[in-house]
């Protein structure tokens, strides 16, 4: 699907450059000539503000990593320290921690406009899989990142998120003594968070090389679901897509921005401006807002492994999409019924989202366990059924067939 | 037309989210009353004089069981803060006693340096637990971010837009102002001093400031209400001595933004003004 490289370097050196290593026509080919359906809408765009956030977070942590030391004893004061006296390192360091945030809240949007139109569909199923462990692997990556400024919440959440483990029979508690690197939560498991904090992004990086040549193998899905016929379905990615991209880029910097110059501490925790202290536990130990779904699917399930079994699963179970969703019509704007129980979907995420942040008691417990029903029910029953049973609308001939007629 | 009713049905879904959030304040304490700050909002700026009274009822008063480890005396001088001039700065390090070692290695005091940490009152934690009735007394330098209250639905989401965080400041002059006499059907532990907004109501803390205590001479009412917002925006710099700062390119990196937003917006209309 990569476009036909049209590409023909002028400049000596670079025309001795391809025909050693091709890099220039690679390029062009991917960035510049790769036809992109022309219907897309701005939901398409953050695929390109994902790629921009990893930077951000990659960049400032390098920076932040020059200043950090991973110890017990002093995490927290060189956090503090690189707060007060690194010149602009409150503005890194709001950078990362607000960035860790938008990165997430890009990466669900990016999620859900996937599930809306059908982008998981054949032949786009490696790629779908490809995200998902793009999203497990920053899902690690941001708890680790949590644990190093060493605050109350760094700490607990730490010890309540490696116990997970624990509930594995048997060897659980080995595992967790492995994982630690001693008998609790402490200097040797703060060095090794740290480590694999700075290992993952790059990890993350290569897998997001892999999801974008995969992208470019079967091209963009788009919002008819239909794929492109002929060239007056598409345009070519540069100008076009670049400067869509690039628009809708600087529009999330300002909501960026916004947290990070003015309301820095508000996807924060309070508690994690307080050192971490073993002997004192929080009242409420609460992970990260973007773990709040599967932490209350956690805690719905009255035992221990099976509550871990059921985290795990609602986040591999992504994984199966393609072949849960048995319709053979990609986009939901031609799916009436999905397109329903689409959004619920996504209001049963919020919900459980809400509920876990909330202490497991009494009515939120009965709440979170219907949720959590449902949130599984709608992989495994209302896709598959939903696919045989709905009768899906006409579908337009092309895309540009769908574009004329929206216009008319 | 897709993009609009996502909007709607996402605006539908934060508000179904949030209206169990009103049984939020169900733990006890009542909500402490937001106060006017000179910091609040995209504009606000630390008021210096608020900041050198906070300081004096910081150094008479708490100082004596808190420590503010984090922060050392060259801040008082920093741009952002108090407005301290340098050798005010030093005069006021010079008051301390430092423990140092002298160049044959023993133990000395000495007086203090503009680059010298805040000294803590107790020698380690264990010491000023001792003293306090088994609970060290937190340290300073971050407090005002490390306290907070429940804000519940829809006060959480409002937040973002009025860029409402002064929770913790709201907090500490609220819990200055809170202690009085415990309702007869309460059972104050021995050593617990009653304060109506203390999580359990229960603080080790007895009550710090009473009216006329600290001395000012810029003619500020001697009230603990007033020492109360003094020493809570002292400790709102404390924990963040850059805010000012942050506000000032926070609004340059807005103007930008908006500006280079306008800018790519109109270069898309026209790159796509041909296609169909």
């Amino acid at each position: 699907m990569s476009g036909h490289s049209t590409y023909q370097p002028q400049n000596p050196v670079l025309k001795w450059l391809e025909t050693r290593l091709p890099i220039g026509g690679l390029i062009h080919s991917s960035f510049v000539a790769y036809p992109t359906p022309k219907n897309l809408n701005y939901w398409w765009t953050f695929g390109g503000i994902l790629s921009f956030m990893l930077g951000v977070q990659i960049i400032t942590g390098i920076v932040l990593a020059m200043h950090y030391t991973p110890h017990v004893d002093l995490a927290f004061k060189s956090v503090e320290g690189i707060m007060r006296d690194v010149n602009y390192g409150w503005l890194l360091r709001y950078l990362h921690s607000n960035g860790a945030s938008m990165f997430f809240i890009a990466v669900y949007i990016h999620i859900f406009r996937g599930m809306y139109y059908g982008s998981y569909k054949e032949p786009r199923e490696v790629l779908w899989i490809l995200g998902v462990i793009i999203y497990l692997l920053m899902m690690a990556t941001g708890f680790l990142g949590y644990t190093l400024p060493w605050g109350q919440m760094s700490f607990w959440g730490a010890t309540v998120i490696t116990n997970f483990f624990s509930a594995i029979p048997g060897v659980g508690e080995t595992i967790v003594t492995w994982l630690w690197g001693g008998y609790a939560v402490g200097n040797p498991t703060l060095n090794r968070f740290f480590s694999l904090h700075y290992l993952l992004p790059f990890v993350i990086a290569g897998v997001v090389v892999l999801h974008v040549w995969a992208l470019h193998v079967v091209g963009q899905n788009n919002p008819t679901g239909i794929e492109p016929k002929s060239d007056k379905d598409t345009v070519p990615f540069t100008p076009y897509a670049t400067v869509k991209d690039g628009f809708f880029m600087v529009v999330f910097c300002l909501f960026f921005a916004w947290f990070v110059f003015y309301i820095p501490n508000y996807l924060g925790h309070a508690d994690n401006y307080i050192v971490a202290n073993p002997a004192v536990t929080p009242q409420h130990i609460v992970p990260e807002w973007y773990y709040l779904p599967f932490y209350a699917i956690l805690r719905a399930i009255p035992d221990k492994l099976l509550g871990v079994l059921a985290l795990f699963g609602s986040i591999l179970i992504l994984a199966f999409l393609p072949w849960l969703d048995t319709s053979r019509v990609r986009s939901a704007r031609y799916r009436p019924l999905y397109r329903q129980f689409f959004w619920l979907f996504v209001l049963v995420c919020l919900g459980l989202g809400w509920l876990g942040s909330k202490p497991a008691e009494g009515i939120y417990t009965v709440l979170a366990r219907i949720l959590t029903v449902y949130y599984f029910a709608h992989f495994i029953i209302i896709l598959p059924l939903l696919g045989i049973f709905e009768k899906a609308k006409p579908l337009p001939n092309s895309i540009s067939d769908s574009v004329l007629g929206a216009k008319a | 037309m897709t993009m609009q009713r996502t909007f709607i049905a996402l605006t539908l879904a934060a508000s179904l989210v949030g209206i169990g959030a009103a049984q939020a304040q169900e733990h006890g304490a009542p909500v402490p009353p937001p106060q006017k700050w000179s910091f609040s909002g995209p504009f606000g700026k630390y008021d210096e004089a608020q900041l050198q009274r906070g300081f004096k009822i910081y150094k008479e008063v708490c100082s004596a069981c808190h420590s503010m480890s984090l922060l050392s005396f060259r801040n008082l001088a920093e741009p952002g803060g108090p407005g301290f001039s340098e050798a005010q700065a030093a005069a006021v390090a010079a008051d301390y006693k430092i423990k140092d070692l002298d160049d044959k290695g023993e133990p000395i005091e000495r007086p203090g340096r503009p680059a010298d940490y805040f000294p803590s009152p107790f020698p380690n934690a264990l010491a000023a637990a001792a003293a306090n009735g088994g609970t060290a007394p937190p340290d300073f330098s971050t407090i005002a971010k490390a306290r907070t209250y429940e804000r519940g639905f829809p006060w959480f989401l409002i937040d973002i837009v009025t860029q409402y965080q002064e929770q913790g400041p709201d907090y500490i002059h609220a819990l200055l102002n809170g202690y009085e006499d415990a309702p007869k059907d309460f059972a104050l532990p021995p050593g617990g001093n009653y304060n109506k907004y203390f999580p359990g109501h229960s603080i080790a803390m007895p009550k710090p400031l009473s009216d006329g205590q600290v001395t000012y001479d810029d003619g500020s009412p001697q009230t603990v209400d007033q020492y109360g917002k003094d020493v809570a925006a002292f400790l709102m710099w404390a924990a963040e001595p850059h805010m000012i700062a942050r506000k000032r390119i926070g609004f340059q990196v807005m103007i930008f933004l908006l500006v280079l937003a306008g800018l790519t917006y109109f270069t898309k209309k026209k790159v796509w003004s041909a296609v169909h």
